[in-house]
């Protein structure tokens, strides 16, 4: 196989970091490989159930099907990247609270993806949530609890 | 210690999981992460067809790739195991096809190598051909079918009732099971009404969002495995059966789940790593691709056909029940769902005449096993569907039907075995109070149009199963849980320390739950069949309360009073901060095997679970399309032990059980599984949530159950399927029998009570 590496510096969770990677791998070998970070993980790897999430520039990628090599000068927020110093944001408590969790393998997806849109929506309602997690996908169907956070968080703001 | 006030401190509260934090922050553990230093990746090379001979299997250009470490089949695996068959019920299954493969996506041969896409490209350029064998695919078919998948049957030795089934050839059976209870025929006879009705229900797929992964870590003495399975003491026993080695050689981890369901149970990866990593002597693992994860096992396709004899007072007097399950390749536990499930196949009703066959087939498709209910759900299917055509039919209301034949606590069930505290009445009401039974709906209008339907099942515990539990009690006053159930999503680690908690009296916050380590935790049959709660349970009670002996045992050694704090028992025993106190409890349940001939048995099951739906529908006539507008689930789950975590199980149960009903399927041409991907097998997402659903677990107590509790993971899957197709029929007058109720068949069978059905090739 091709073993053509690329380096990469980028803004991982606000630090600085650099890389060299194999061009062929994805955000989530890179990742795993490179910073053992864990909370991105490929499930579907089609982009299609969201386990996979990472925020690049601001947007929400599948890191399964996003090439690491365009993270290059990129600033690269994942699950890890803590509220504050040491405890969880609104969203993650809210899914702590109403328990919108079961196995919790597709919930760092879903936790990033809500964040997201409550930064555009400070108050949605359950249709507009139901559209715009509907990239994220949970097998042990914890959608109403979901909802039901993601309303919580935007109460408290 | 503190005294006992007789007040429960944590059990019937919600208290959140003690892993949330880990999980809503990524940090939780799961096998998935784990890599180990010169670990290899395996890749597995898989058949293209669903029964052939193997010719020229070709492995060179693989061997010849930069990096490959090496390629292994079947015949390297004979050279490191003293058995390569494995299987809980069948040795069946080989680790790597020998010869011969049974199904299409079969593993035939694993590329190593240290980086994952040097595998894949590697084992991309293997080579095979296949000298096709005749195949079958349908269960009814393979009763008398002349393509034969096993030369030879091969049972376990485990299980008593296989016995007879030891070196039968021709023929595709793995169990037949038989209930007799009155007399069915004479029953018929005299019957005023007899009904008969056939239903069908299709392969449908687990999808834990964490694929199959194993790995196999070679040391000195021990192996040790890291895997995502839910019974790590099965794989521990058979993995050293493989080996020919003491158990104590064998060491299963098991960290977190991501989701399980029944399809991580048994043997599925880990015989293959290990004999992988006793080939290269290093550390293996082998994580599938959600494709990958396709041709590992579904839940079983069935045919299930139902009739009843009915008296003029509107009385169910017989009933016969014949079942077909599609168990694939490879039994795996599927004659285990014959018998275990099948003795419930009449429902929950007291019917004096019963008759029931039950048969488990191979066929040429995927292995099939388990899956959230154990065959219940298909069950269900089928009798609440047949109970809801014959109550229309004999123009009663369908409420009043079940209420006027529901078996009641206290009454023998077709097994012999007496109902008891199982709340059968409560959960129909219940369900029927909240869906409105009887009250007036807006039932739309033109071609959008609404109905109601009701459904109930029940579901006997696996049985009898061991438990064992350990509590060891540190010098602080903090202490351990050591137990195998494995926390895929349930919550068990939270239930299990509400138990420990209020057992022991001591805070929730100074117990730590040990994850499945089988050099540190003692025996779990498994974590399947909703039976945790009741069996680890009681085995956590009972290891607290020795624990608790033990303790005061020792304040009266060193002449303290009872209610010293534990720390001062310790310090006082030992001069400083030193010590242990290791509680230890086992469970099993009483049991009596139910008859060969006759499926009777006067104890076959430590505890029932009940659940009921009710659905609300709206059915669009132009498109067929159903919206589920509202479902109402209601269960008997015994005390609660936190009210919060059984209603997410009730409510995400429900969930999974309504994509089999309205679009799960795995499609199958020539046994080749066309839609392998989620792309193409879509399971619920958020916009499928197309109306409310309720979750309600009624007021009971389960006698034999730690602090009145019982299992409810399955239970919110029973009456979801029938009570969405009773409801379709109250809404626009047709009758579906097969799942999934797609647009398309519910559009197909409007069209044909119109009498202007759709030829096959109109949709296509």
């Amino acid at each position: 196989m091709s073993s053509t590496k690329k380096a990469l510096s980028f803004k991982l969770n606000g630090e600085s970091v650099t890389a060299e990677v194999p061009t062929h791998w994805n955000l989530v070998e890179l990742l795993q490989n490179r910073f053992e970070l864990f909370g991105a993980r490929e499930s579907c790897g089609q982009g299609l159930c969201g386990c996979c999430t990472v925020v690049v520039d601001g947007r929400a990628v599948s890191g399964c099907l996003y090439l690491a090599a365009f993270v290059d000068g990129a600033e690269v927020v994942t699950i890890e990247q803590s509220a504050d110093e040491h405890g969880l944001d609104s969203v993650q408590k809210a899914f702590v609270e109403t328990g919108a969790f079961q196995c919790g393998f597709c919930t760092p997806g879903f936790v990033l993806m809500a964040r997201q849109l409550l930064e555009e929506h400070s108050d949605p309602t359950s249709d507009d949530i139901r559209h715009y997690l509907s990239g994220n996908l949970c097998r042990c169907g914890a959608y109403p609890e979901i909802v039901e956070a993601v309303k919580l968080a935007a109460r408290r703001g | 210690m503190t005294t006992d006030t007789g007040q429960n401190e944590t059990v019937g509260r919600s208290i959140p999981r003690l892993e949330a934090t880990d999980k809503v922050t990524g940090r939780a553990e799961y096998t998935h992460n784990l890599r180990l230093p010169g670990m290899l990746y395996g890749k597995v090379f898989r058949s293209t067809t669903a029964h052939g001979l193997i010719q020229d299997l070709d492995t060179t250009a693989a061997q010849a790739v930069e990096g490959v470490h090496c390629v292994v089949t079947a015949k390297d695996i004979d050279k490191v195991l003293t058995d390569v068959h494995y299987g809980p019920a069948f040795h069946d299954q080989p680790i790597l096809a020998i010869d011969k493969v049974r199904h299409f996506g079969e593993p035939v041969a694993v590329v190593l190598a240290s980086d994952p896409h040097v595998a894949e490209e590697a084992a991309s350029r293997i080579t095979v051909s296949y000298e096709e064998l005749p195949a079958v695919f349908d269960e009814v078919e393979a009763m008398t079918s002349k393509a034969i998948v096993h030369e030879e049957l091969k049972p376990a030795g485990t299980f008593p009732d296989l016995r007879h089934l030891d070196g039968r050839k021709n023929t595709n059976i793995s169990l037949d099971y038989h209930l007799r209870r009155g007399d069915v025929e004479s029953a018929f006879k005299a019957a005023d009404r007899v009904f008969d009705h056939t239903f069908h229900t299709p392969p449908v797929m687990h999808v834990p969002l964490e694929p199959f992964v194993s790995i196999a870590e070679p040391g000195d003495s021990v192996l040790t495995l890291h895997t995502a399975t839910q019974s790590p003491s099965f794989v521990r026993i058979e993995i050293a059966r493989l080996l020919g080695w003491p158990e104590n050689r064998v060491r299963v981890k098991v960290p977190y789940l991501g989701g399980g369901f029944g399809a991580k149970l048994y043997i599925k990866l880990e015989a293959l790593v290990t004999a992988l990593a006793l080939i290269t002597r290093r550390p293996v693992k082998i994580s599938l691709t959600m494709e990958e994860q396709f041709y590992m096992l579904t839940r079983h396709a069935t045919t299930l056909r139902i009739k009843s004899g009915v008296a003029k007072d509107g009385r169910l007097t017989a009933r016969q029940c014949e079942i077909w399950w599609n168990g694939g390749a490879y039994a795996d536990i599927g004659p285990r769902v014959t018998q275990k499930s099948g003795f419930t196949a009449p429902g929950p009703y007291d019917i004096e005449n019963v008759h029931i066959d039950s048969y488990a087939l191979y066929t040429n498709l995927t292995p099939a096993g388990a899956l959230r209910g154990f065959g219940i759900p298909q069950l269900v299917w089928a009798y609440e569907s047949h109970t809801d055509m014959v109550a229309r039919a004999l123009e009663m209301d369908p409420l009043e039907f079940r209420r006027k034949n529901l078996l009641r606590n206290g009454r023998p069930q077709a097994t012999g075995t007496v109902l008891r505290d199982a709340a059968t009445g409560e959960v129909l009401e219940r369900a029927a109070a909240r869906i409105g039974w009887g009250e007036p709906f807006e039932r739309g209008s033109g071609t959008v149009r609404r109905g109601r339907g009701i459904a109930i099942g029940f579901k006997a515990s696996i049985s009898p199963t061991t438990s064992v539990a350990i509590v060891n009690v540190y010098a602080d006053g903090s202490c351990a849980l050591n137990c195998s159930s494995v926390d895929m999503g349930q919550g068990s680690d939270t239930a299990m320390a509400q138990i420990l908690a209020d057992t022991l009296k001591i805070p929730i916050g100074s117990i730590t739950v040990v994850h499945p380590d089988t050099h540190v935790t003692p025996y779990d049959m498994a974590t399947l069949g909703s039976r945790s709660v009741y069996h680890m349970g009681h085995a956590v009670r009972r290891a607290a309360e020795d624990a608790r002996e033990k303790l005061l045992a020792m304040a009266r050694e060193v002449d303290l009073p009872a209610e010293t704090e534990i720390p001062d028992i310790f310090r006082k025993k030992y001069g400083m901060q030193a010590g242990n106190v290791v509680g230890t409890g086992s469970f099993i349940p009483e049991y009596t095997p139910p008859d060969y001939e006759t499926g009777q048995s006067d104890d076959v099951t430590p505890f029932w679970m009940v659940g009921a739906t009710g659905a609300e529908v709206e059915v669009d006539m132009e498109t067929g399309r159903v919206r589920v507008k509202r479902l109402v689930n209601v269960a008997d789950a015994g005390t609660l032990i936190n009210p919060r975590i059984v209603e997410t199980q009730l409510s995400g149960a429900a969930i999974m059980q309504l994509g089999f009903t309205l679009g799960e399927k795995l499609e199958f041409k020539d046994g080749v599984c066309t839609n392998v991907s989620l792309a193409n097998y879509r399971i619920p997402g958020l916009l499928d949530m197309t109306g409310t659903i309720e979750n309600e677990a009624v007021d009971s107590a389960e006698y034999g159950g730690p602090f009145g509790a019982k299992g409810v993971g399955e239970s919110g899957t029973f009456g979801v399927s029938p009570a969405i197709a009773n409801a379709i029929e109250d809404a626009v007058g047709v009758r579906l029998t097969s799942l999934p109720m797609t647009a398309e068949t519910v559009y197909r069978a409007l069209r044909e009570k119109q009498g202007e059905p759709l030829e096959v090739e109109d949709l296509a």
